[in-house]
């Protein structure tokens, strides 16, 4: 696939430099909001809308921002869209914004968002910034919904806030499922974190030793069929 | 005539002692601690320690077969995991929670570190830790159905422990020698001090541990109970002292998981800091803390010191340092 298209830029937020689980960015909303899967998703959605805008409004004024200024210029433009979001979200989505709390404001100093604006958007044209930032935002949103969803099953028994295992009663004599209640706790984020994260390095390892590349559809994961040298499965 | 010269690399002199075999000198000592608890208890606390011993073996197995390592059941540390994780239980716990605390005692904490050597906490005491934040109900529901002797049968509810934490030593408190026998409620291997103590001795006697890391522990704790009663306006009582003492996890902890050879610092001072952090620590969480027992907390977290201590307290090597000439 060329490098740069909108759909090189979404497979690579999602897929080959998924910011939680490749990158190991963004650790402080991945830790602290993942206690369910809804969280997860609006913490990642809200990051999206943020990152998607501050990537294209950094990289149209990437020829105007001096160089030695870059870091406060940044902060000044991801600073207005956060204020904007969380007002908005104030306004319309109450119960998600009281869920998120703190870590709304500090999506300003998300390094994912600063990551991204200082590695991409500052020297890229305007559409493909604003496609890595949407890849770089649903990745993130997929990641933490996971981590979020594997917390909230083991730790209350529940998925999207429904009770998927009948949880046991003790005074009824009833057997059922009993809340391991550590995975909703600070300790629980980083074991599903650790976990998830050697999985998928599993299966990217594992898949480039098998000469597959899973983050190219372009080839349908075959490297038979495809003639581009530059694939990462035809490395190694 | 080459035959007799035997030509090899250092060293030349071994040990006899090998890591089995000190651990199965660990298990002989806490068979006293175990079977007072199966006495105490009842045969369902057997049944917690096999399902316990048993599951941590198997999860060793299991993690060496399918991650293609070397099978490392044979070195018996698993037992011992799995044990002092059952003796660190009460005994009406359901059977699948000794399961998951193995699981994570021996995947998580010790072979995703690299296995016995490498653990950066005590593995039984993470389990039983795991256990805790997540079923704290379970954890300290000390209920006894059946015992052999029926003298537990009629106390219930909270532990000598507890009850010293909301009343202080009392008239109606269990009384000193009754902890130190062990005729108290508390999880399976922790309420005899005296079987405890036998197996330390064994211990001692065959130089498995020595007395550095258990007596600073101790002391230091003792030394902390005593000014707390001096300044909190108790005045000094000797039976709350030695109910701290004898009472919960501290002795167990103190002689058989404070001492784990992988989790305490190697350098002589390092183990007498570490002795001295301990007992603080533990101090300080039952005496200020939430929960009446604070020892597997202070071990877990004092393991996870040992680098620093070891690093602070590295002795010079011969011939550097002192004075500059």
């Amino acid at each position: 696939m060329k490098a740069n298209t909108p759909m090189e830029r979404l497979s690579n937020g999602i897929l080959k430099e998924n910011p939680t689980f490749v990158l190991m960015l963004g650790m402080c909303p991945t830790l602290a909001v993942t206690t369910s899967a809804i969280n997860g998703i609006g913490m990642g959605l809200t990051t999206t809308v943020i990152l998607a805008a501050s990537n294209l409004m950094i990289s149209l004024l990437r020829n105007f921002i001096p160089d030695k200024v870059r870091m406060p210029a940044f902060i000044v433009v991801v600073a207005s869209f956060v204020t904007i979001v969380q007002l908005l979200l104030e306004g319309f989505i109450p119960s998600l914004n009281d869920a998120l709390g703190l870590y709304i404001p500090l999506i300003v100093v998300n390094c994912i968002i600063l990551g991204r604006a200082e590695a991409y958007a500052s020297k890229n044209p305007p559409v493909p910034s604003l496609f890595d930032g949407i890849g770089m935002g649903l990745g993130f949103t997929l990641s933490i919904t996971c981590i979020g969803a594997v917390r909230e099953l083991l730790g209350a028994g529940q998925l999207f806030g429904k009770q998927i295992l009948p949880l046991a009663d003790a005074a009824a004599g009833k057997m059922g499922f009993e809340p391991i209640t550590i995975f909703i706790l600070a300790p629980g984020a980083f074991f599903v974190l650790a976990f998830l994260s050697a999985f998928q390095n599993k299966f990217r390892l594992g898949a480039a030793k098998r000469g597959i590349d899973p983050s190219n559809p372009d080839c349908g994961g075959s490297c038979a069929s495809c003639g581009n040298s530059m694939c990462k499965g035809k490395r190694g | 005539m080459e035959q007799m010269l035997h030509v090899s690399s250092n060293p030349h002199v071994r040990s006899k002692v090998s890591t089995n075999r000190i651990m199965q000198m660990v298990v002989a000592a806490l068979l006293p601690a175990t079977v007072f608890g199966i006495w105490n208890f009842g045969l369902r606390a057997l049944l917690v320690i096999l399902v316990s011993v048993i599951s941590s073996v198997a999860f060793e197995w299991l993690y060496d077969h399918f991650m293609h390592k070397e099978n490392t059941i044979g070195d018996f540390s698993a037992v011992v995991t799995g044990l002092l994780l059952a003796l660190n239980m009460p005994v009406s716990i359901p059977l699948w929670m000794p399961v998951l605390g193995s699981a994570f005692a021996i995947i998580v904490v010790k072979q995703l570190f690299g296995g016995l050597g490498q653990n950066i906490m005590n593995p039984a005491l993470a389990g039983r830790c795991f256990l805790m934040i997540s079923f704290a109900g379970r954890m300290t529901d000390f209920a006894v159905s059946d015992s052999f002797r029926g003298v537990v049968d009629s106390v219930t509810g909270a532990t000598p422990l507890a009850a010293l934490k909301d009343h202080g030593f009392t008239q109606g408190s269990v009384s000193v020698w009754d902890m130190f026998l062990g005729n108290t409620q508390g999880t399976i291997g922790e309420t005899s001090a005296l079987a405890i103590l036998i197996g330390a001795a064994i211990l001692l006697i065959f130089k498995v541990i020595d007395l550095k890391v258990p007596l600073t522990y101790i002391g230091s704790f003792s030394v902390f109970v005593i000014l707390y009663m001096l300044f909190s306006g108790m005045g000094f009582d000797g039976n709350y002292l030695l109910s701290h003492l004898f009472g919960g996890g501290l002795m167990l902890g103190a002689w058989f998981m404070a001492t784990d050879y992988v989790t305490t610092p190697i350098t002589p001072l390092g183990q007498i800091v570490y002795g001295c952090c301990l007992g603080v620590l533990t101090a300080v969480f039952r005496l200020f803390g939430g929960s009446a027992e604070g020892v597997s907390y202070a071990i877990i977290f004092c393991n996870l010191l040992v680098p620093l201590i070891e690093r602070v307290t590295r002795p010079a090597a011969f011939g550097k340092g002192g004075k500059k000439a």
